[in-house]
C-alpha cells in the first residue's frame, strides 16, 4: 500500500491565542505522484497551509505527515524529503546561479560532485546555461523564477511545494516552468501547488482542493469536479460553489 | 562541507559589497590617519609645533627683554611681536582673528617692579645675616599687575596652565638672578661674574624620566603608539554595521525562509558568519598596523612600533575580534530592521568606546563612570593592546584583560544562542 505524500489530520492553527482559528479540525490527504493544486482567494489559508506543511509555522493541534513521517518528530528526515519553491525569491542575489546552487546543495547535504552534475542538468533544462555565472541580481523576473525553482528541485525531492511559482513571469517562461514541473511529476515527484493563475492550474493539476475560510469546499480531480458541478473551468466552479467570483470571495 | 560552503557564500557576498568593504577597511584607515595626525601635532607641541603667542612689550627696561628672551628660548612658544601702542582691546581682537593661543602684555614698569622685588628680597636677606640692606620699595609697588596673559577661550585648561607655568618660571628666574646680583654687589661691591650667575641659577636637580612599563624594551611613546591600537579596536567593533545588518537582511529575505526548510541548523550560518567576520577583523588590524609601520613614516608621522610579543599581539587581536563579532551577532539577532541594527550598532559602539577610554582617557573619567568601564569590551581590548604596545608587556601581563574579554564574549554568545532558541531557529 502506497504511503500518502501528505496526510493532515485534525489540524488546528491560529496566529495568536486570542485570534480566530485559520484552520480547525482540518484534514487532507495527497497521494504520492499527484499534481495537487490548492486554490482559494486571498486570505483563504493557502500560504498558511503551505507554511504548516513545510514546517515554517509550528502547530499545536492535530498532525501532519510527510511520506509517512510526522513533521513534529522527524524534522530533519522530512526536510530532506521535500523541496520548496516559495513565492518570494529565496536565494542570494549577490551570487550567481551556480554559486547559489553550490551553497543550497551543501545545505541539502549533497556532495560537491553531485551538486555540480545536478546543477549542470538543471541549467540545461531551465535554459540558464549562458547566465549561470552571472550575478542573479541582474536577472529578469522570469530568470529569477527559474533559479528559485532550480534550488527547490536541486536534491530531487520526493515532494515539491510550489507557492505561486510563476507569479510575474511572461507567458513563454510560464510555459517552460509548467512543462518542467510536469516532467518532474512524470519522474515521480509529487507536486503541491498553489496559485492565483486558474488557467495555469487547469493545465498542471490532476487533483485540486478549493479552500474557503480555512475549509475545503471541493476536493477531487479537476475533471470530476467540473463534470459533477457542470462547469467548464475552475473560475466557474469557484463561483458556483461560493456564489462569488474568485477574486472577491 | 556545509560550513565550508557557507563560509564561501559569506565571503563572496562580502567581496561583492564594495560599499561595505570601503566602510570596513578604508574608513578605519582614514580615521586612524586623521586622529594620529592631529594627536601627533599635540604630542609635538613642545617639539617642532610651538604654541603661537602674541607679545606686546610696553616696558622699556632691561628685565622685560630678558623675560621675552627667556620665553623665546624655552622652546615652547613661537612669539609674534606687536607694536607697543596697542590697546588691550586690540590685543584681544588680534588673538581672536589670527588664532593665537595666547597673548602676553608686559606693562611699562615690569622691569622696575621686578628690580624692586629683588632689592627687597636681597635687603631682607642681608638684614637677616646681620648686614645692612636696602629694603625700600621701588616706584611700582610689588604686587601690581605688570604682566597680563590673554588666552584664547578654545584652549584646554591644561594648555593654559602650561603656558602660565612657563611664564611664572621665566619671571622667577629673572627675579632670582636680580636678587643674587644685588646680594653679590652688596657684599662684594663689585658686579657678579656671569659665570657664577649662571652656575648659581643652573638647575642641578636634573629630572630623569622613567617610563613605567612591564617589559624591558624601551618604547618610544608617540601619537601612533597611542592611536593605532585604539582606533583598530574601534574599527573591529564597527563591523557591527556590516555584520549586524547582514544578519537582519538575511532574516528578512526570502533566502531565510528557504534556509528554515532545509535539513541544516541555522547555527551553521551563524558559525560561518563568525569565522568570516573574525577573519575580517584580523585583516583590518593587519592592514592598520601595516599602515602604521610602513606608511606613517612616509607622510611624516611617527612609525608604529610593534610589541615584542607578536604571538601575544595575534592572540589579543583574535580575541578582540571575536568579541567584536559576538557583539555584532547579538545586535543582528535582536534587531528587527537594518535601520535598527545600523543605528543601535553605531551609537552603542561610540558609547562603549567613550566608556572604554578610546576617546577620553579613562584616568580623567568621572569616578561615577568608572564602574561602567568594566562592561565595555572596548576597555578590555584597549588595556590589553596598551599593555603590549605602550608598556612593552607580554601575553601574561595582559592576562586579566583577556580573561575579561573571554567572559564578555561567552556572555554575548550565550545571549545569541538563547534568543535563537527562543525564536526556534536552532
Amino acid at each position: 500500500m502506497n504511503v500518502p505524500a501528505i496526510k493532515i489530520e485534525h489540524l488546528g492553527f491560529s496566529y495568536d491565542r486570542q485570534g480566530g482559528k485559520i484552520f480547525s479540525d482540518f484534514s487532507l490527504q495527497v497521494n504520492t505522484g499527484e499534481r495537487f493544486g490548492l486554490f482559494g482567494p486571498n486570505g483563504a489559508g493557502k500560504t498558511t497551509l503551505m507554511s504548516l506543511m513545510t514546517g515554517l509555522l509550528p502547530f499545536n493541534e492535530g498532525n501532519i505527515e510527510i511520506a509517512g513521517y510526522s513533521i513534529k518528530n522527524n524534522n530533519k528526515t522530512v526536510k530532506q524529503y521535500f523541496g520548496f519553491v516559495p513565492q518570494d525569491f529565496s536565494f542570494y542575489e549577490e551570487l550567481t546561479p551556480a554559486e547559489n546552487l553550490e551553497f543550497f546543495g551543501a545545505w541539502y547535504e549533497m556532495d560537491k560532485k553531485e551538486i555540480k552534475t545536478r546543477s549542470e542538468e538543471l541549467f540545461n533544462i531551465l535554459q540558464l546555461d549562458t547566465v549561470k555565472n552571472n550575478q542573479v541580481k541582474k536577472f529578469s523576473g522570469g530568470m529569477k523564477r527559474k533559479v528559485n525553482l532550480a534550488i527547490g528541485v536541486l536534491h530531487k525531492p520526493g515532494i515539491l511545494f510550489l507557492d505561486e511559482p510563476t507569479v510575474g513571469v511572461d507567458v513563454q517562461t510560464r510555459y517552460e516552468i509548467i512543462n518542467y514541473l510536469k516532467l518532474l511529476n512524470t519522474n515521480g515527484t509529487t507536486l503541491i501547488y498553489t496559485s492565483h493563475q486558474l488557467s495555469e492550474a487547469e493545465a498542471l493539476c490532476n487533483k485540486i482542493a478549493l479552500i474557503h475560510h480555512g475549509k475545503i469546499i471541493a476536493f477531487d480531480s479537476l475533471d470530476k469536479l467540473l463534470e459533477e458541478h457542470k462547469q467548464e473551468g475552475l473560475e466557474g466552479l469557484f463561483i458556483h460553489l461560493t456564489g462569488k467570483p474568485f477574486d472577491e470571495a | 562541507m556545509k560550513l565550508a560552503a557557507t563560509i564561501k557564500k559569506d565571503i563572496l557576498i562580502l567581496l561583492r559589497d564594495r560599499v561595505g568593504l570601503l566602510l570596513m577597511f578604508l574608513m578605519p584607515l582614514f580615521l586612524v590617519l586623521i586622529v594620529t595626525s592631529i594627536q601627533s601635532s599635540t604630542f609635538d607641541i613642545v617639539g617642532k609645533n610651538r604654541i603661537s603667542v602674541l607679545i606686546c612689550n610696553k616696558d622699556t627696561g632691561r628685565l622685560s627683554k630678558d623675560f621675552v628672551h627667556a620665553l623665546d628660548t624655552s622652546g615652547m612658544f613661537k612669539l609674534t611681536y606687536i607694536g607697543t601702542t596697542v590697546t588691550s582691546q586690540q590685543i584681544t581682537e588680534e588673538i581672536r582673528s589670527k588664532d593665537y593661543v595666547a597673548g602676553v602684555l608686559i606693562e611699562n614698569g615690569f622691569s622696575g617692579q621686578l628690580q624692586a622685588a629683588a632689592k627687597q628680597t636681597s635687603g631682607k636677606a642681608l638684614q637677616s645675616f646681620g648686614l645692612e640692606g636696602d629694603t625700600t620699595t621701588a616706584s611700582m609697588p610689588v604686587g601690581e599687575n605688570t604682566l597680563n596673559l590673554y588666552y584664547n577661550p578654545v584652549i584646554q585648561q591644561s594648555l593654559k596652565l602650561s603656558v602660565k607655568g612657563v611664564l611664572n618660571s621665566a619671571v622667577q628666574i629673572i627675579q632670582s638672578r636680580e636678587t643674587l646680583k644685588d646680594l653679590y654687589f652688596s657684599i662684594n661691591e663689585a658686579p657678579m661674574p656671569d659665570s657664577l650667575q649662571n652656575e648659581m641659577l643652573r638647575n642641578n636637580a636634573n629630572i630623569k624620566e622613567i617610563q613605567v612599563g612591564t617589559g624591558n624594551e624601551k618604547i618610544v611613546l608617540n601619537a601612533s603608539q597611542h592611536n593605532v591600537p585604539a582606533w583598530t579596536i574601534f574599527a573591529m567593533f564597527f563591523v557591527v554595521m556590516s555584520l549586524g545588518s547582514n544578519i537582519v537582511k538575511e532574516k528578512s529575505s526570502g533566502s531565510f525562509i528557504r534556509l528554515k526548510t532545509l535539513p541544516t541548523n541555522y547555527f551553521v550560518a551563524l558559525l560561518s558568519k563568525q569565522i568570516t567576520y573574525l577573519a575580517v577583523t584580523f585583516l583590518q588590524a593587519f592592514i592598520i598596523f601595516f599602515t602604521g609601520i610602513y606608511l606613517f613614516p612616509l607622510i611624516g608621522l611617527p612609525a608604529l612600533q610593534l610589541p615584542q610579543d607578536i604571538i601575544g599581539l595575534i592572540i589579543v587581536t583574535l580575541i578582540s575580534g571575536w568579541c567584536a563579532v559576538s557583539y555584532a551577532l547579538c545586535v543582528g539577532v535582536f534587531a528587527q530592521t537594518q535601520e535598527q541594527a545600523n543605528g543601535f550598532g553605531a551609537v552603542s559602539i561610540v558609547i562603549l568606546s567613550i566608556l572604554g577610554g578610546l576617546m577620553i582617557p579613562s584616568f580623567i573619567m568621572p569616578e561615577s563612570f568608572k564602574p561602567l568601564m568594566a562592561i565595555s569590551p572596548l576597555h578590555w581590548c584597549l588595556q590589553a593592546y596598551y599593555g603590549l604596545f605602550l608598556e612593552g608587556g607580554t601575553l601574561r601581563d595582559v592576562g586579566i584583560n583577556i580573561l575579561s574579554l573571554i567572559i564578555i564574549t561567552f556572555t554575548l554568545q550565550a545571549i545569541v544562542l538563547l534568543e535563537l532558541k527562543r525564536k526556534k531557529l536552532i
